[in-house]
């Protein structure tokens, strides 16, 4: 069994939800990477997802655009986030982390390559937003051979046959992305999350989480209730550039959004 | 010389279900698009296999597009060459001044069948803008076209075309501002759009259906050449060249010869500055396979896998991806792939204008400009068909700009 099935066997038996958030790595600079990842630890994350950055990033909003656009100007590169993996697995051997990215850079690796030094590296899942399961088995074969999950999307346009498809392929946790749309954008309406999840669990086993829209812990703790597993990411990437001149307060900060996060997920109505 | 190759392939066949071009093409998009490609994807096989759509298609080509374009013989430029007789297809003469309007004609009745409203482009040059906001305007339709805000500085004729047109032209600033950084937005708007929206790509690239539509919708120019050639002088060409974008005014011209194994095919990439400067635009000459916009194809990409900048002194060239079914020419050897610098693209330019009286579009001048080199090199008795993808209207004032002129 590997860290993500761990992981929400863990917290099945606690009876408490995944908390994920996402940032990207090498956003606002390399070196803030590794101890974020930390404090998002220390506040409460369940899982990491970090995005590897690309420079045409077709189902991400400006936020995270944004955050692309900085860590490529850093230079960070897909061999440099398997390195900051690396370093985060040095303390910390416990949490799952997932990669989430665009198929391009890992094409350029080489499948073969990546699959290998993502395993060495401490990788547990890989969800390429560009890859669905028609096209995956070249990529996701070599990586459930090592050990890794594929991730998949499914939408809120995902007809049965899709999900259908798309469950026997998927390891680890399938991602429900909550709209029509691209990250970072509205409000989500937890009602129609509900109904579609609903669908969703008769046709798997797999874990549930729900992402794209979730900014706050009130939306957090709605969608808690009927997931396995709620992702944040623009939210919080949007606080760290705010703050990208300060990485005390910045710290300090998304931590504490996370804490909060994780408050209102935990508490027992 | 021209090469030749026997083919035991049936191009016809191509791609597969999928959208499979040997290993290119295909379906690279989120989850979120899929559902919206394959609902595309049917509306479009019902429509092509309707006669009462390809009789409603034919007869806006005709009438409103103004087709069959001629094939016109430069016979003084074929005497001033020395060689091969060249036979010009004339798309700079379809109504808003080239190729784009055929498949936007046909794209704009496939979204009418199946109850859109709105229309969404993106666009480099401007003109596919245009054409695309052309045909929401004569069909009453919102039309919305994505631009880089880097293309809106250099193409402000076109700009305010669309806008006096009905469209909005939407200014994208994100990655390099240019063309893949439209259609990156407009996939985006697609995305959350979708109950409303048509998104019409304007050249043979993104994830199945658009390559092979747009192919389907572009085919006409090769098969009117075809028969032209047939018809006039007896006898197919020796020869195709075009030049290479995204792919859609040359794939128009070649897949009605792919299997006319004695023709040879040249689609002419721009090689800006030079290859060797990095400063280009020649994806299947320089580049390798990656896999963007939703598509497996040859790309500009650096050892990271992130996507690199282009330049061509034409906009309509200046792209870092190209149409799969052209990355599965060249593996395969049906289909050879040369590059022009902007300096030869705006010499052949002035080439044609001077000895022709036809002032063609920047990208079809990279074409004209292999033609002066392939020409020489063949008999006064073979025959080359250049594709005339557009008119150098719109280029006027760059042309002027780099002679230092100010108009
Ligand atoms: C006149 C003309 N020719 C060629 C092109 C390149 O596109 P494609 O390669 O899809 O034909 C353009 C694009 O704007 C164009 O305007």
């Amino acid at each position: 069994m590997n860290r993500i099935a761990r992981r929400f066997q863990d917290l099945r038996r606690t009876g408490r939800k995944a908390l994920i958030p996402y940032i990207t790595a090498g956003d606002p600079r390399p070196a803030l990477t590794v101890p974020m990842l930390h404090t998002l630890v220390e506040a409460g994350a369940d899982l990491l997802e970090l995005g590897v950055p690309f420079s045409d990033p077709m189902a991400d909003g400006p936020v995270i655009q944004k955050a692309c656009e900085r860590a490529l100007s850093h230079g960070m590169s897909l061999r440099g986030v398997l390195e900051l993996v690396r370093e985060f697995r040095q303390t910390d051997s416990e949490t799952p982390l997932v990669l989430m990215g665009y198929l391009n850079p890992i094409e350029s690796f080489g499948y073969e390559a990546f699959v290998a030094s993502a395993g060495a590296a401490g990788v547990d899942g890989v969800l390429t937003v560009d890859l669905p399961p028609e096209e995956a088995a070249e990529l996701a074969e070599p990586l459930m051979a090592a050990g890794i999950d594929p991730i998949f999307l499914l939408a809120p346009t995902s007809s049965a046959e899709r999900i259908r498809q798309t469950a026997p392929l998927a390891r680890g946790y399938l991602y429900y992305v909550s709209l029509k749309g691209v990250t970072g954008s509205a409000i989500i309406n937890v009602d129609e999350v509900a109904n579609k999840l609903a669908q969703i669990r008769a046709l798997t086993d797999l874990p549930l989480g729900v992402g794209f829209g979730i900014k706050d812990p009130f939306t957090a703790a709605a969608i808690a209730q009927v997931a396995d597993a709620v992702v944040v990411g623009s939210t919080l990437v949007s606080k760290m550039a705010e703050l990208a001149d300060d990485p005390e307060s910045m710290r300090r900060e998304v931590g504490a959004m996370i804490a909060a996060m994780r408050l209102a997920m935990d508490a027992k109505d | 010389m021209v090469k030749t190759m026997r083919n035991p392939v049936d191009f016809s066949q191509f791609p597969d279900q999928r959208g499979h071009f040997g290993r290119y093409g295909g379906r690279f998009v989120a989850e979120t698009l899929m559902e919206a490609l394959h609902e595309l994807d049917e509306a479009w096989r019902t429509c092509r296999s309707d006669p009462e759509f390809l009789a409603e298609l034919d007869l806006d080509l005709a009438r409103y597009v103004g087709r069959p374009t001629p094939l016109y013989h430069a016979e003084r430029w074929s005497q001033k060459l020395g060689g091969a007789q060249i036979y010009l297809k004339r798309e700079d003469l379809n109504h808003t001044g080239a190729h784009k309007i055929n498949n936007t004609v046909g794209q704009a009745l496939v979204a009418k069948r199946m109850g859109k409203t709105r229309l969404i482009a993106e666009t480099g040059a401007g003109q596919h803008g245009v054409a695309s906001a052309t045909v929401a305007a004569r069909l009453g339709m919102e039309c919305v076209v994505y631009m880089g805000a880097e293309d809106i500085q250099r193409q402000a004729l076109n700009v305010y075309r669309m806008r006096l047109l009905g469209a909005t032209v939407q200014p994208v600033t994100s990655g390099s501002r240019t063309l893949k950084d439209a259609l990156n937005e407009a996939l985006r708007d697609w995305v959350a759009n979708i109950d409303n929206t048509f998104y019409m790509i304007g050249t043979v690239a993104g994830p199945h259906p658009y390559p092979l539509m747009v192919r389907e919708f572009q085919a006409v120019i090769g098969r009117e050449a075809r028969e032209q050639m047939l018809t006039d002088y007896g006898r197919l060409p020796d020869a195709l060249v075009a030049c290479v974008g995204g792919g859609s005014n040359a794939i128009g011209l070649f897949h009605p010869f792919l299997n006319d194994a004695e023709v040879a095919i040249y689609g002419v990439e721009a090689a800006g500055l030079g290859i060797e400067t990095g400063h280009h635009a020649a994806t299947l000459c320089a580049g390798r396979p990656g896999v963007l916009h939703g598509n497996r194809t040859y790309l500009l990409n650096d050892a990271n896998g992130q996507i690199t900048e282009t330049h061509s002194v034409s906009a309509g060239l200046d792209y870092p991806g190209v149409g799969p079914e052209h990355a599965w020419l060249k593996d395969i050897g049906r289909a050879h792939y040369v590059a022009v610098t902007d300096e030869q693209a705006i010499q052949g330019f002035h080439d044609l204008t001077l000895t022709e009286g036809i002032i063609p579009a920047l990208e079809s001048s990279h074409a004209l400009a292999y033609v002066t080199q392939l020409a020489p090199t063949l008999r006064r008795d073979q025959s080359i068909v250049v594709n005339l993808s557009g008119r150098g209207d719109k280029d006027i004032y760059t042309v002027a700009a780099l002679e230092g002129i100010q108009l």
